[in-house]
C-alpha cells in the first residue's frame, strides 16, 4: 500500500513538472535558434515572463464570442495536462501509465485540436474559419501517419501502453530494428505537422496568409491566450519525450530511489535539449511550405510508417 | 438458460402491442384532434420503448433465451419467437430511441398540424407504429417467414415515412429509390435463408442452425446474407438510397432510420453468420474488413462535402456502418483463424459501436431537427450563431459531435479504441497478408476518425457558431422542453456508455457466450476503473480516472485562475483595420471543406464553374462573380447509372412481345400453362 502511494504521488509530481519544464523546452528552443540564425538570444526563462504577463493582462473577447469560446482554454490546457500525465519522462512503471495508452494520447490530441478549431470559428471572422479548416486538413493527414508509426512499435512491443513500451526498449537493448528507423522518421515529421513547426507553419508569425495554429487563436489573449500557448508548448514536449521514450529510453529511472530518479532526470535533460538542437536545425535549413505542399509532406511520413510496418510484419516477426 | 415464455418474452409482446396501439390512436388524430397523434400516439410509444428496454435488458442481464410459438398462418407453418440476448439487446437499442423520440416527436410534428408544412397527421402516427413494431418483432422472430413478414412491415413503413411530405419531387424519387433497393435487398436475404432452409429442412431458424452446410453453400449464404442486409445497412456500394431517404424524412423518423433501422441490417449480418450458419469463415472476415473500411472511408469523405446538415448526417451513417463492419471482419478472421478471445473483442467493438452510433446519431438527428424545427433550414450556408439563441441544443449537438468524432471520454472513442486494439493483435495471426493488411485497414480507420472530426467541426461551426447567415436563423428560438428531454437522454447516455465501458462490456458477455461461447475474461480483470480487454500489459483505459482529473482540473484551474481574475471586457474582433466585418465574410461550409476537396480529389465529381462578368471601363475588374459547385457520389454514376441503362435497354427489347392485341396475351397464357403442366407431369 504504501509502495502504491509513493508511485502515485511520484507520478503526480511527475505530471506537474512535465507542465512546469515545458515552457523551458520551447525556451531552450527559441535561445538556440536565435543563436544558429546570428541573432541576439532571449533567456531561456522568458517563455515563463511571457506566460506570466499573460496571466495577469485584464482580457478583451470579442462581442460575438459565446460560451464555447471561454471554455476552450481550459478543455485545451486540460486535455494536455491529462497527456502529460500518462508519458513517462523521468520513471517508468508509473500508475497513470496505465490510464491511457498511446491511442487515448493521440485521442487527447485530437480533441484539443477539435475545441481549438471549434474556438476558432466562433468569433465568425475569416482567420479563424481559415485557420480551423487548414489545422482539420493537415491533422486528417497527420493522424494516420502519427497512429500508424504508433502501431508499428506497439505492435514489436505487444502493447500500446507507453510504459510498458518503454521498458520493452531498454529490456531489448541496442537492436537496430529498420522499422523504427522508418517510424522514428514519420514520428518526426508528424511532429513538425502537430506542433505547428517549420515546415508545416510557423509558430513566429502572424502573416496572414501563412498561419495555421495561430489564426484560430487569434481572437484570444490575456490569461486564455497564457493557456493555449502553454498548453502548446506542452505538447511539443510530449511529442519530444514520446520519441525519447520509444527510441532512447536509456538512463529512464525503473525503480523509485533518489539516485535512479537523478539519473532519469538528468538523461531525459539532456536527450530533449539534443532534440531541441536538432529541431531547431531542422527549422533553420529549410523553409515554409506552400499550404497544398503539406499533403505530400504527410503523405510521405505516412508512406514511411506503412514501410515501417511492413518491415516489420516482412523481417522482424519471421512467421 | 433456456426456457419456453417468461416475463420478458411478455414484456416484449407488450412492447409490440404498444406500438399497434399507438397506430390505432393515430388514425384519430384528424385535423380537429391533432392531439391524439401528438398525446395518444407519442404516449403509446413511450410505453412500447420502455417495455422493450425492460425486455430487452432483461434478457442480456439476465442471459435468458426464451422461446414461444403460435398457430398463426397456414396449419404446416407455426410462427416461431425466440427472444436471447442478442435480439434483446438490439431490443434495448431500438427501446431506447423510441423512447427518446416518444418524448421529442409531440413538439416535433406540431409543425405538420398547422403552418406551412402542414399535413395529413394520421399516416405519419400509423406508419411510425408499423415501423417501430416491424423491427421489433423481426427481433423476436425465430423463423424465416416471421422475419421476413417484419422485414417487409419496416422496409414498407419506412417507405412511406420516407414519402411522408410528398409535395417535394425529391422525396418522392428518393422513396422510390429507397423501395427499389430494400426490395433487391430483401430478395437477397431470401436466396440466402433459402439456402439455409433447404439444408436444415425447414424454416425455422432451429432448423437452419442444426444445417450442416458444405463450406461452398455457407459462404454463398453468408455472401447473399452480406449483400441482402448491406443492402439496408448501407455499405459502400449499396448505399446510395441512404444519402436521399434519411434527410428527408421528418427528423425524429431520420434518427430512428439511422439508429435503428440500419442496425437491423447488422443484426442481420450477426444473426445469419454468427449464429445461423455458426462456423465463421476468415476469408468472409477479409472481405468484410476491406468492405468495412471502404465504407468507412467513402462515407465520410461524401459526408464533408455535404452542406445540408441532415444529409451529411446521414453519410455520416455509411462511415460509421463501415467501423461497426471493420470490427465484424477482424472478428471473423480471429475465429476463422481460431483466435477466440480476439474474435470475440472484435465482436464486442462492433457492437458496442452499434449501440453508440445508435445514440449519438440519433441525436444528432434530433439536434439537426431541432434547428429544422425553429429555423427551416437544412442547408448550413443559411445557419450560424444558433448557440446564442439555442444554447441547450448546441450543447447536445456538441455532445454528439464529439462523441461520434471519438473524442475521450465519450462513447465513440471507447469502441474506436477497441476496434484499434483489436486490429493490433494482428501479430498472432500466421497469414503474412493479414498481418499486414489489418494494421493498414486501422491506419485508414484512423483517416476516417480524423477526418469525421474536421467534417463535425465544420457541421457544429457553421451552424452553431459565428454570426447567423439569414435572418430566420438570427431569430431561431430555443425549442421546447420535450425536444431537448428527448435529446437530454440520448446525450446523456453517450456520456455514461464512454465513461464506464468496462460495465457495459461485461453487461454484454452473455451475447458472446450465445455466439461464440467466449468472453472477454480479463476486460474487467482489475476492477469496473479499468477497462483491459486483452490484459493489464497489453493496453489499459481508465475513463472514470479521465473524468476524476477533468474536474479536478478544471476545479483548480476555476480557483486559481478564474476567481482572482479582473472580469473581461468585449470589444471589436480583429479585422485587420478595414472596418465592420459581416456574416458574409465568414467561412462558409464549402469554403471550410476546400482543403480536403483538393487534396482527395479523385473521390468525387467535381464540377467547379466560376463566371465573371467583366464591368466597364479601362481597368479590367470583375462586375460579379458566380461560383458553381457540384460535387457527385463516383458509385452512382459508375454502378447504377450503367445498371439502369442495361434495364431499360432490355426492357426495351422484352416490349416486342408486347403487342396490344388481346389474342395475342390469350396465346401466351395457354403456352404458359402448357408449359407448366409439362412441368409438373
Amino acid at each position: 500500500m504504501d509502495s502504491q502511494l509513493i508511485a502515485w504521488v511520484l507520478a503526480a509530481a511527475q505530471a506537474l513538472l512535465f507542465v512546469a519544464a515545458a515552457p523551458l523546452l520551447a525556451g531552450w528552443v527559441k535561445c538556440v535558434k536565435c543563436r544558429l540564425q546570428n541573432r541576439a538570444a532571449p533567456s531561456v526563462w522568458q517563455p515563463y515572463r511571457d506566460l506570466a504577463k499573460l496571466l495577469k493582462k485584464r482580457m478583451v473577447l470579442a462581442e460575438n464570442a459565446s460560451w464555447l469560446f471561454r471554455a476552450v482554454p481550459y478543455i485545451v490546457f486540460g486535455a494536455m495536462l491529462l497527456a502529460a500525465a500518462v508519458v513517462p519522462l523521468i520513471a517508468v512503471r508509473l500508475p497513470t501509465a496505465a490510464i491511457a495508452d498511446v491511442i487515448v494520447l493521440v485521442g487527447f490530441f485530437a480533441l484539443a485540436r477539435f475545441f481549438t478549431a471549434l474556438a476558432g470559428m466562433d468569433i465568425g471572422t475569416a482567420f479563424g474559419g481559415m485557420g480551423a479548416s487548414r489545422e482539420m486538413m493537415v491533422s486528417a493527414l497527420a493522424e494516420p501517419a502519427l497512429l500508424m508509426a504508433a502501431f508499428t512499435l506497439s505492435m514489436t512491443a505487444a502493447t500500446t501502453n507507453l510504459s510498458i513500451a518503454t521498458e520493452y526498449v531498454l529490456q531489448a537493448g541496442l537492436v537496430l530494428r529498420p522499422s523504427f528507423l522508418f517510424a522514428l522518421l514519420a514520428l518526426a515529421m508528424v511532429t513538425v505537422a502537430e506542433c505547428s513547426r517549420i515546415p508545416v507553419d510557423n509558430p513566429a508569425t502572424h502573416l496572414e496568409l501563412t498561419m495555421l495554429h495561430e489564426a484560430m487563436i487569434l481572437e484570444y489573449g490575456g490569461r486564455y491566450l497564457a493557456l493555449i500557448e502553454w498548453a502548446s508548448q506542452i505538447k511539443l514536449m510530449i511529442y519530444a519525450v514520446v520519441i525519447v521514450d520509444f527510441f532512447l529510453p536509456w538512463g529512464i529511472a525503473r525503480e523509485f530511489t533518489a539516485a535512479a530518479l537523478a539519473v532519469g532526470a538528468v538523461a531525459v535533460t539532456a536527450k530533449l535539449m539534443l532534440l531541441g538542437v536538432l529541431l531547431v536545425a531542422w527549422e533553420t535549413v529549410l523553409a515554409k511550405m506552400r499550404l497544398f505542399r503539406v499533403p505530400q509532406f504527410l503523405g510521405f511520413a505516412f508512406l514511411l510508417s506503412v514501410l515501417g510496418m511492413l518491415t516489420h510484419v516482412v523481417l522482424e516477426t519471421g512467421g | 438458460m433456456s426456457a419456453a415464455g417468461g416475463t420478458p418474452l411478455l414484456l416484449a409482446y407488450a412492447a409490440a402491442a404498444c406500438s399497434l396501439l399507438s397506430g390505432a390512436v393515430s388514425l384519430f388524430a384528424v385535423r380537429r384532434h391533432p392531439g391524439f397523434l401528438h398525446f395518444g400516439s407519442f404516449l403509446f410509444l413511450f410505453a412500447a420503448g420502455a417495455a422493450s428496454i425492460a425486455s430487452g435488458g432483461w434478457a442480456l442481464l439476465a442471459d435468458l433465451t426464451l422461446t414461444d410459438q403460435f398457430a398463426l398462418g397456414p396449419p404446416w407453418l407455426r410462427w416461431y419467437v425466440r427472444l436471447d440476448p442478442l435480439s434483446g439487446f438490439f431490443m434495448l437499442l431500438l427501446g431506447t430511441l423510441v423512447l427518446a423520440i416518444s418524448l421529442y416527436g409531440p413538439s416535433y410534428t406540431r409543425e405538420f398540424a398547422r403552418g406551412e408544412a402542414r399535413q395529413p397527421l394520421p399516416p405519419l402516427g400509423v406508419f411510425t407504429a408499423l415501423f417501430v413494431l416491424g423491427m421489433q418483432m423481426l427481433l423476436l422472430a425465430d423463423d424465416a417467414l416471421v422475419f421476413m413478414i417484419f422485414w417487409e412491415m419496416m422496409s414498407l413503413s419506412g417507405y412511406f415515412l420516407v414519402v411522408y411530405q410528398h409535395q417535394h419531387a425529391a422525396n418522392r424519387h428518393a422513396a422510390f429509390l429507397y423501395l427499389l433497393l430494400a426490395h433487391v435487398g430483401a430478395l437477397v436475404i431470401l436466396i440466402s435463408f433459402g439456402v439455409l432452409a433447404a439444408f436444415g429442412g425447414g424454416l425455422s431458424f432451429d432448423q437452419m442452425r442444426s444445417a450442416s452446410l458444405t463450406p461452398l453453400w455457407a459462404t454463398l449464404a453468408f455472401a447473399f446474407a452480406f449483400f441482402g442486409f448491406g443492402v439496408k445497412a448501407g455499405v459502400v456500394p449499396l448505399h446510395v438510397w441512404l444519402p436521399d431517404a434519411h434527410p428527408v424524412a421528418p427528423s425524429h423518423i431520420s434518427a430512428m432510420m439511422s439508429g435503428a433501422m440500419i442496425k437491423m441490417g447488422i443484426y442481420g449480418i450477426v444473426r445469419v453468420s454468427y449464429d445461423l450458419i455458426g462456423h465463421v469463415r476468415w476469408e468472409w472476415g477479409v472481405v468484410v474488413l476491406i468492405v468495412g473500411t471502404a465504407s468507412a472511408l467513402l462515407g465520410v469523405l461524401y459526408a464533408i462535402m455535404q452542406h445540408d446538415l441532415k444529409r451529411l448526417l446521414a453519410y455520416h451513417s455509411i462511415e460509421n456502418i463501415g467501423i461497426i463492419l471493420m470490427g465484424l471482419g477482424l472478428s471473423m478472421i480471429f475465429l476463422g483463424s481460431g483466435h477466440k478471445v480476439l474474435g470475440t473483442l472484435g465482436l464486442v467493438a462492433a457492437l458496442y459501436h452499434t449501440l453508440n452510433h445508435a445514440l449519438f446519431k440519433g441525436l444528432l438527428f434530433l439536434g439537426a431537427g431541432a434547428v429544422l424545427y425553429r429555423t427551416h433550414e437544412r442547408d448550413l450556408e443559411h445557419m450560424g450563431g444558433l448557440i446564442h439563441r439555442m444554447p441547450v441544443t448546441a450543447l447536445m449537438f456538441l455532445v454528439g459531435c464529439v462523441a461520434i468524432s471519438a473524442l475521450p471520454p465519450f462513447n465513440g472513442f471507447v469502441s474506436e479504441w477497441l476496434t484499434f486494439q483489436t486490429a493490433l493483435q494482428a501479430p498472432a495471426l500466421k497469414n503474412g497478408v493479414l498481418r499486414a493488411i489489418i494494421p493498414i485497414a486501422a491506419a485508414l480507420l484512423a483517416l476516417a476518425a480524423a477526418l469525421a472530426a474536421a467534417c463535425f467541426v465544420k457541421a457544429f461551426g457553421i451552424a452553431f457558431l459565428g454570426k447567423p447567415r439569414t435572418r430566420r436563423v438570427a431569430h431561431a428560438r430555443e425549442v421546447p422542453a420535450g425536444m431537448l428531454g428527448g435529446m437530454g437522454l440520448l446525450a446523456t447516455l453517450c456520456l455514461l456508455l464512454g465513461v464506464f465501458p468496462t460495465s457495459v462490456i461485461e453487461a454484454m458477455a452473455p451475447i458472446t457466450q450465445l455466439l461464440v461461447h467466449e468472453a472477454l475474461p480479463s476486460a474487467a480483470v482489475q476492477g469496473w476503473l479499468w477497462l483491459t480487454p486483452i490484459s493489464p500489459e497489453v493496453a489499459s483505459y481508465s475513463a472514470p480516472f479521465l473524468v476524476i482529473a477533468i474536474v479536478v482540473v478544471f476545479g483548480v484551474g476555476y480557483v486559481f485562475l478564474k476567481r482572482r481574475a479582473a472580469p473581461w471586457r468585449t470589444g471589436d474582433p480583429w479585422d485587420c483595420g478595414f472596418g465592420q466585418l459581416n456574416h458574409r465574410m465568414q467561412y462558409t461550409s464549402t469554403a471550410f471543406s476546400q482543403p480536403i476537396r483538393r487534396v482527395f480529389g479523385a473521390v468525387w465529381k467535381v464540377e467547379e464553374d466560376v463566371e465573371t462578368v467583366a464591368g466597364a471601363g479601362p481597368i479590367p475588374r470583375a462586375k460579379s462573380i458566380h461560383y458553381q459547385l457540384h460535387v457527385q457520389d463516383w458509385s452512382w454514376l459508375k454502378c447504377y447509372v450503367p445498371i439502369g441503362h442495361l434495364v431499360l435497354a432490355a426492357a426495351r427489347r422484352i416490349g416486342v412481345i408486347q403487342t396490344g392485341n388481346i389474342h395475342t396475351y390469350l396465346k401466351y397464357s395457354f403456352a404458359t400453362l402448357l408449359f407448366f403442366l409439362w412441368i409438373v407431369s
